[in-house]
């Protein structure tokens, strides 16, 4: 596909995006606890300036042009051939944007309870990697930016989390890197092999994509290198079972961030790396990976039902839905892969939105055991109002921004993988069932004792909902502006993928 | 024909082995000047250990231009090398002297011994060190190989409160001894197979040797055992069991100056003995050297998840350091590649950024560990020590994170490079291991932040970092640190590493 498009802002919003949290994080961490109020404003500024810049991105941001926008290069390493080099297009575009939404919000929604220093720092630093991984468009710095996330993600869960914490942040830490592992031989295998046809040695996306012909075979394993490391991040069943535990773990800052964007860098490398590099590849493997991705929605929505911890429940049905984007991403037909990139986004806001009432609850009553809680619609009902939204958004309920996404994944993945695809419709009654059998029995009878003094959500809490709730209702209702943007980039990716396997 | 009256001595060139005069001088001030005299005060001996490696490193730079301009060529009637991949390692040898003098001054201090024979030690082992990096013979290289190890038996036992420093030194001085008479009866045996110990008349000796259709087995067997002596020395799995007593026993400082300054010579010694005198036979050490650095990796890695003291969980990294770095040399076996030379920049490339790591790391062990009793070096006296000291938590974090090569540390441009040279010749496999393993170590390294940061301390006393030390911990904080951000400047410095001094 895509000739970097020309015209671009002189400003380098894309730099900007990445440079502003890490500068932010270095800030928040020289002020420290002596000036904790300057510390928060710094942390809050940092953030909210992304968050501005990332709006203004959308907003200049050209729809109906498939290629990347906004393009900056820099060279980095001259002799390894490896450059600064960051474009956003149509695949990309949403995520960025939900990267730079969500992180303000959890910065000034969520309060971390001790350590704030540490804390902001960490969030800061997490964003720059997250947003890095989203721009990159050089194999090198995409590596570097995967992995580093690693970290502060890493001391959020074990500084922050719950009673299981470290064994979580160490089980996260180590699954991911062994993905990585084999990412990053694959990463320089392609360089090395590519570096026969393209006569020089470059870590550059672009011109490796377009300008490499690698022997079916080679191309075959540098897939699975890719698909590993992305499979464990996604993650794809059987890799998946560090993600309940982190998950449950995280505070909610952590889990909000984590199933909002961190979990989408693995679907999106799937797309931007893995197929994008190796089309003929991918198609060999679909069979594999729809049936992965079939399993986990089952799977993940079975062991959802079965939860009796509402957090691990949220947890499992990521698992669940982003078996989904899987299976539209790799369907390899626009609509699907337009659904599969519109699901991303989808379920980071309701998922994200999800994991933040969890904690609410859990601030409350100090349990997130279903048994525990009842009756809770009648002491807070705009709380449970807004579960419900939420809720509903997460089923796929027309109207609503879930329905959409997964709507396209189906009809676009029926030609490709017919009775995959009828499998998993059967998941998108599950999601229905364990959600709102949770909702039954949290929000439903009469309180008992230590319901009854649930608190109603409070202002500052109802501000943060509702950012969510109206990007829910506006995708839902209208979401005709980022199929726009979305749908150039993904029919020329189609296009890309097609002349290459013919 | 022996008649000395007809001997004429070989052409010295004084200035291109200054660096090694400058050393010696520099040990025979401290050892005359420092026996003579009184007590020496404000840290005068670190001082001058440290002056004398400066001025030691500028004459290496000086050297380093030299061989810019006019190439690399050999020294004293070819006994020594003189090219980049000698004066490289060279000058980080003697970089890792400067920082470790000043952090075993502070040391000492505290101790209460601050004396001058420890720097004279680190001097003349750093001598043999750079014997052996330069050698272009097996005979000099066994000369300076027993230069650098009887200077390292002696530091290892040189903590004579401690019987765990003593036995270290003696576990070590035996198995050490045994090494050598492998290494020097494996040169017999070449010897006795070619007629001579050059290096490039070994290559010359064997390509001629290969047209004709003989037994190869007494020259096998003699480059076996000279691998077997290096593979002690480095600490390849099975030749390691020495590495973990003796870096536990050891004074602090020294462990660090063991697993930097030794561990470069060795290595370095190894790849030009391998790469200069037996690339005829590489097919046939490539697979034991693939073998030994695969069990290398694992064995290291794996065995270091079980320790409780802090020096052992190194040891064992560093074993498995050893083995990422074999993987360098696997890549430099495969003759046939046009990509051959990246695995020897990756080996130096390795070496010098671990050096700095691993000389920051037990810088900061030093600091920590409040007495040189064996307890102090336990993982829980780690306990909550970022919650206390932010700053020297950081420090440490960001040393460990390079040791299990997380991006934008210099431990991660060093696996890159090894990982990139053994996938350019098509090791895949071995790439593939190398990779999991350094997943494995990394579970140690965080188990350590764990205890770090996560854990809290049971005394609320804060940890002193003195001046030197805080210099010496800083210099090898801002190498890890650029090299990671910007690894083009030591990738400039090395792209004409593979040149080495033939005539």
């Amino acid at each position: 596909m895509i000739a970097a498009s020309t015209e671009s802002l002189s400003f380098p919003i894309l730099s900007a995006l990445v440079v502003l949290p890490l500068v932010g994080a270095i800030v928040v961490s020289l002020l420290g606890k002596s000036r904790a109020e300057w510390m928060k404003l710094a942390a809050m500024t940092s953030s909210v300036t992304t968050a501005a810049f990332s709006l203004w991105l959308l907003a200049e941001f050209k729809s109906g042009e498939a290629g990347f926008q906004f393009v900056s290069q820099h060279l980095w390493i001259s002799q390894w051939g490896i450059s600064w080099h960051l474009g956003v297009d149509g695949i990309s575009l949403f995520l960025v944007v939900l990267t730079g939404i969500l992180f303000p919000l959890v910065i000034v929604g969520i309060d971390p309870h001790h350590n704030e220093t540490s804390y902001f720092a960490w969030m800061l630093l997490l964003q720059a990697g997250v947003m890095g991984s989203f721009l990159a468009l050089d194999l090198f710095l995409f590596f570097v930016m995967f992995e580093i996330v690693l970290v502060p993600m890493y001391f959020l869960i074990g500084g922050w989390g719950y009673d299981q914490r470290v064994y979580a942040a160490t089980k996260f830490f180590l699954y991911t890197m062994t993905g990585s592992a084999f990412m990053l031989v694959g990463i320089i295998a392609t360089v090395s092999l590519a570096r026969r046809d393209l006569g020089i040695v470059t870590f550059d996306l672009i011109k490796i994509a377009e300008g490499a012909n690698f022997s079916t075979n080679a191309a075959r394993w540098l897939f699975v290198s890719f698909a590993i490391a992305f499979a464990v991040k996604v993650p794809l069943f059987p890799f998946h079972t560090w993600l309940p535990d982190a998950h449950t773990q995280a505070p909610t800052g952590g889990s909000v961030i984590l199933a909002g964007v961190l979990l989408k860098m693995g679907t999106y490398g799937f797309l931007r790396f893995g197929i994008y590099l190796f089309p003929e590849a991918a198609m060999w493997a679909q069979p594999a990976l729809f049936t992965l991705a079939v399993i986990g929605i089952i799977y993940g929505a079975i062991a959802a039902t079965m939860q009796r911890d509402l957090k691990r429940l949220v947890a499992y049905s990521s698992v669940a839905h982003l078996g989904f984007i899987v299976l539209g991403a790799f369907a390899l037909s626009s609509q699907a892969v337009t659904g599969a990139v519109m699901q991303m986004v989808n379920h980071g806001v309701s998922t994200g939105a999800l994991f933040l009432l969890v904690g609410m609850i859990y601030e409350r009553r100090h349990t997130r055991e279903i048994a525990e809680l009842r009756g809770i619609q009648h002491v807070a009902p705009i709380f449970a109002g807004v579960f419900t939204v939420v809720m509903l958004s997460s089923i796929g309920l027309p109207g609503l921004n879930g329905f959409v996404g997964e709507f396209l994944i189906l009809i676009g993945s029926f030609e490709a993988a017919r009775w995959w695809t009828v499998v998993a419709t059967v998941g998108v009654v599950l999601a229905a069932l364990y959600l709102l059998w949770a909702y039954q029995r949290v929000f439903h009878g009469e309180p008992d004792e230590a319901n009854a003094s649930f608190k109603e959500i409070s202002a500052k809490e109802g501000m943060l909902m509702a950012v969510f709730v109206a990007i829910i209702v506006f995708t839902g209702v209208y979401p005709k502006p980022m199929l726009e943007r979305i749908e150039p980039s993904v029919n020329s990716f189609i296009e890309h993928v097609e002349s290459k396997t013919k | 024909m022996n008649d000395l009256s007809t001997f004429v001595g070989p052409k010295i060139e004084w200035l291109a082995i200054s660096p090694l005069l400058t050393l010696l001088a520099g040990a025979l001030v401290l050892l005359l000047v420092g026996s003579l005299t009184s007590h020496w005060p404000y840290r005068l001996y670190a001082i001058t250990a440290g002056m004398t490696s400066a001025v030691a490193i500028g004459f290496s730079i000086y050297l380093w231009r030299d061989v810019t301009t006019n190439g690399p060529r050999l020294l004293i009637d070819g006994a020594l090398a003189l090219d980049q991949f000698a004066l490289l390692s060279s000058i980080a040898v003697i970089v890792a002297v400067l920082l470790v003098s000043f952090i075993t001054s502070d040391y000492l201090s505290r101790e209460g011994s601050d004396l001058p024979e420890i720097y004279a030690l680190y001097l003349t082992s750093a001598i043999g060190a750079l014997v052996m990096i330069a050698a272009n013979d097996l005979i000099v290289l066994f000369l300076g190989l027993e230069t650098l190890s009887l200077s390292l038996y002696l530091l290892a036992a040189s903590n004579r409160k401690q019987t765990s420093s003593q036995e270290a030194g003696l576990k070590y001085f035996i198995l050490g001894g045994f090494s050598s008479a492998f290494f020097l009866y494996g040169v017999a045996l070449t010897y006795g197979v070619t007629g001579t110990t050059r290096l490039i008349s070994l290559d010359l000796a064997l390509n001629a040797y290969i047209a004709v259709p003989r037994n190869d087995a007494i020259l096998l067997i003699g480059i076996g055992m000279i691998l077997v002596g290096f593979a002690f020395k480095v600490s390849l799995v099975p030749f390691q069991m020495w590495t973990p007593d003796v870096y536990q026993g050891a004074p602090t400082p020294t462990t660090g100056f063991m697993a930097s300054v030794g561990k470069i010579a060795a290595i370095v010694a190894l790849v030009r003995v391998f790469v200069v005198a037996f690339p005829s036979r590489s097919d046939d050490w490539g697979t034991v050297v693939l073998v030994l650095s695969a069990l290398t990796l694992v064995v290291g890695s794996v065995v270091a998840i079980v320790q409780t003291n802090i020096k052992r969980m190194l040891a064992y990294s560093s074993i498995s350091h050893a083995g990422f770095i074999l993987v360098g040399l696997e890549a430099a076996s495969h003759r046939d590649s046009v990509n051959v030379g990246d695995g020897l920049i990756a080996v130096v490339v390795y070496v010098v950024l671990y050096a700095a790591l691993v000389v920051g790391t037990f810088g900061v062990v030093t600091v920590v560990a409040r007495d040189s009793s064996a307890d102090a070096t336990s993982l829980d006296s780690f306990k909550g020590l970022a919650k206390n000291q932010p700053l020297l938590g950081l420090v440490m974090t960001v040393f460990l994170l390079a040791q299990a090569g997380m991006p934008l540390t210099s431990g991660f441009v060093a696996k890159f490079a090894v990982i990139q040279s053994a996938v350019a010749v098509g090791s895949y496999q071995l790439a593939v291991i190398a990779m999991v393993c350094a997943v494995i170590a990394a579970f140690v390294y965080l188990r350590i932040m764990v205890s770090m940061w996560l854990a809290d301390s049971p005394s609320p006393e804060k940890v002193v970092v003195p001046a030197l030390s805080r210099m010496a911990i800083g210099v090898a904080l801002a190498i890890t640190l650029v090299i990671g951000l910007l690894p083009s400047l030591i990738l400039d410095i090395t792209s004409n590493l593979t040149q080495l001094a033939t005539k």
